[in-house]
């Protein structure tokens, strides 16, 4: 997993609540076997005129000028703002696949759905909780200021602005232990490997029929 | 000290360790898996040379992706017209063979819908952990079991440890108290449910639906009203175990049986007793609704919790003092193609797509086959204007079982494609799907743009008003229709 320290970019306004994983990464790019190459489809149907397929050329398709994403002042963002309970709807991974492949780094929003929230750190994209009133203070601030770019300290746990405003904001210990030195998960449960043999010797006792 | 909730009691069962800042090790007893989300955790076991740690807890099976006309079926996965389907199923196959994985191939009686053929398979069982990397996992909650959906990192995560890091959630408790009211079925009390508390309402929670219309419920119904708990932002939703739960799993092939040197599932229904929240357990959050207020509901708008009842009306954003939702009604019913104020029984559908995991269980199969009859006996079949009305059973057992009761004929006979199991419409990644602006009543969960197919419109509901709808040409209240809910 890639490390997160330090992280400064160019901010995305998704003025949007509610954006769902179907809208971030539509169904028809989830039959790949592969994770990576999801950038070109991130937001499929609000990027383009029409719908796209897996293995299309997605640069020569037509765009929807008006969305964010294709609006020439944002382009090169790594910052995603959105409104509240972004990410909601499916596990698929491939929502943050989609978002770190575009070149995504951290997300700003008042509320996340469990299931995205989760898969974000385990990729190394974080996604960082500011009340509903800062939001919407950056969003106007984005939205009347070209260029506008925000710095993530992940050790401070701020969001800094080039004017100097600064916001705090909470994370779990573990998981910023985690993303501060690119940790795998996997890895550092293995190392109670004892433990688990432990704890499945006496539930087999216990609960047999769990083992069959 | 307070007693337990049922969740509670799952969660203690199962914690292996647990750091100081309340991270645990939590102990996975059932991994289900699909084409879909496995595919890139099992390259990553691969590329760390890791291996399962406990093959026997997976059940594998494709059903995202599968063809569900019976011309492309019956011949492994070479009736996949699109490559790159056919591609992440066969691998699927060859990662099963190679992890040696218990999965039933596509062309195998019990395949199905995952969470459709976990539960009928007895693989979920009451008490366990239960996870899939598939946010409806929250299905097999029903039987009082600790079930949630997991990214393909914890996919992985759990093939090579048995365990997932978790943090605790938040106990709420929704009771729907009293009887629901004759035709309304478990998905109109869950739309009604989602409706109260909204989409992102239950997100850190464990919710326990409880109440008489809960406990009425049959397992089919318990496993739509869990399903749909994660559209209320729920990662996991429970009902405690009864005896009708304990009915309902008894002789399935992964149930314990007694044998002649351990009564396994004497100890394990003894064991199940336990299986709900303390009467002085405390939650976080209680909700509680009327069964009796539930009127069959009918979703207008691009959220579960955009939904009301079919006599109501398409709500106008003006009335809506909040500018951010009001901007969501707006935006909702441009993309919808609806007017503020347009009575929802008035709205005409395209097409009907009865199945899903939420709704593809042997009595929704007769809950819209009781419709359809009753229109064949009045001479109605699928109104002229419906373009498709399809019925997608959850797994090949289902199918089989509905056909032994005569429900694909009534189905047939009234103008509906009877197909093979699979997800079909529910996501639309096989050829199954709606044009741009074709709209659907559909018995699936979730509504959002673009999901049954790009710029397809989708209103949500139960297997007796999608029946209903077909025949009508409309949404239509079926309590009205003469049909039994
Ligand atoms: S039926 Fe729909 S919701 Fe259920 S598992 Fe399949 S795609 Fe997901």
């Amino acid at each position: 997993m890639e490390k997160f320290t330090l992280h400064k970019g160019l901010v995305i306004p998704l003025d949007r609540s509610n954006v769902d994983t179907d809208a971030i990464i539509p169904k028809q790019y989830l039959k790949s076997i592969s994770r990576s190459g999801f950038g070109p489809t991130l937001f499929d149907d609000w990027r383009y005129v029409k719908a796209g397929e897996p293995g299309m050329d997605h640069s020569k398709r037509e765009i929807k000028k008006d969305f964010v994403l294709n609006q020439a002042r944002y382009q090169g963002g790594s910052i995603l703002l959105a409104r509240e309970n972004f990410g909601c709807g499916s596990s698929r991974e491939h929502a943050v696949w989609a978002l770190e492949d575009f070149g995504i780094r951290a997300v700003i929003a008042p509320s996340y759905a469990d299931i995205f929230f989760n898969n974000s750190f385990k990729n190394g994209l974080l996604p960082l909780v500011l009340s509903e009133s800062e939001v919407d203070e950056l969003f106007k601030a984005v939205e009347s200021n070209e260029g506008y770019q925000l710095t993530v300290d992940l050790e401070k746990q701020q969001v800094i602005s080039l004017d100097g405003n600064s916001y705090d904001f909470e994370v779990d210990e573990f998981r910023k232990y985690c993303l501060l030195n690119g940790l795998d998960d996997i890895g550092l449960t293995l190392q109670y490997a004892n433990d688990i043999k432990a704890y499945e010797k006496k539930r087999k006792q216990q609960a047999p029929w769990l083992f069959s | 000290m307070a007693g337990k909730t049922l969740y509670d009691k799952i969660w203690d069962a199962h914690v292996v360790r647990q750091e100081d800042d309340g991270t645990a090790l939590l102990y996975i007893d059932r991994h289900l898996v699909h084409e879909v989300t496995s595919p890139q955790a099992f390259e990553g076991l691969r590329l760390a040379n890791r291996g399962l740690w406990r093959a026997d807890s997976i059940v594998a099976v494709p059903d995202h992706n599968v063809p569900t006309t019976s011309a492309d079926r019956g011949n492994g996965t070479a009736g996949i017209s699109d490559p790159v389907a056919k591609l992440q199923i066969d691998t699927l196959d060859k990662n099963c063979a190679e992890f040696r994985i218990n999965e039933f191939h596509m062309d195998d009686i019990r395949q199905g819908i995952v969470h459709v053929i976990g539960p009928e398979q007895g693989a979920t069982l009451p008490g366990m952990t239960v996870v899939c990397g598939d946010s409806h996992t929250s299905t097999h909650g029903a039987f009082g079991a600790l079930a949630h959906g997991i990214g393909t990192s914890e996919v992985e995560h759990v093939m090579a440890t048995q365990c997932l890091i978790q943090k605790k959630m938040k106990n709420m408790l929704v009771s729907v108290d009293g009887k629901a009211a004759e035709g309304v079925t478990a998905k109109d009390i869950v739309l009604a449910i989602i409706g109260e508390i909204g989409t992102a309402g239950g997100t850190g929670f464990a919710i326990e639906f409880a109440g008489e219309a809960i406990e009425d419920l049959s397992m089919e119904g318990r496993m739509t009203v869990c399903n749909m708990a994660i559209e209320a932002g729920a990662r996991a939703g429970m009902i405690a175990v009864d005896q009708t739960t304990i009915d309902y799993v008894k002789g399935r092939p992964y149930a314990p049986v007694n044998s002649e040197q351990e009564a396994t599932w004497d100890k394990a229904v003894a064991a199940w007793q336990d299986l709900h929240s303390d009467d002085d357990a405390e939650f976080d959050e209680i909700v509680r609704l009327h069964a009796g207020s539930i009127e069959p509901q009918v979703t207008w708008g691009t959220s579960p919790e955009m939904v009301l009842s079919v006599n109501a009306k398409v709500p106008d954003p003006a009335n809506e003092p909040d500018a951010v939702k009001s901007k969501g009604i707006s935006d909702a019913l441009a993309y919808m193609g609806l007017t503020a104020g347009e009575p929802i029984n008035k709205i005409k559908v395209d097409k009907v797509f009865i199945g899903s995991c939420t709704n593809s269980r042997i009595e929704d199969m007769r809950q819209a086959a009781a419709v359809v009859t009753d229109a064949l006996a009045n001479d109605k079949k699928v109104a002229d204007n419906i373009k498709l009305a399809m019925v997608v059973p959850g797994s090949g057992l289902v199918k089989k079982q509905a056909e032994d009761e005569g429900l694909d004929k009534i189905f047939i006979k009234a103008g509906f494609e009877w197909r093979e199991p699979g997800c079909s419409m529910c996501l639309a990644m096989n050829a199954d799907r709606l044009e741009p602006q074709e709209r659907c009543a559909s018995t699936s969960n979730r509504n959002f743009e673009g999901r049954q197919g790009q710029g397809g419109r989708t209103h949500l509901v139960g297997p007796a008003m999608a029946a209903a709808a077909a025949i009508a040409g409309h949404f239509v209240d079926v309590r009205e229709t003469g049909g039994e809910g």
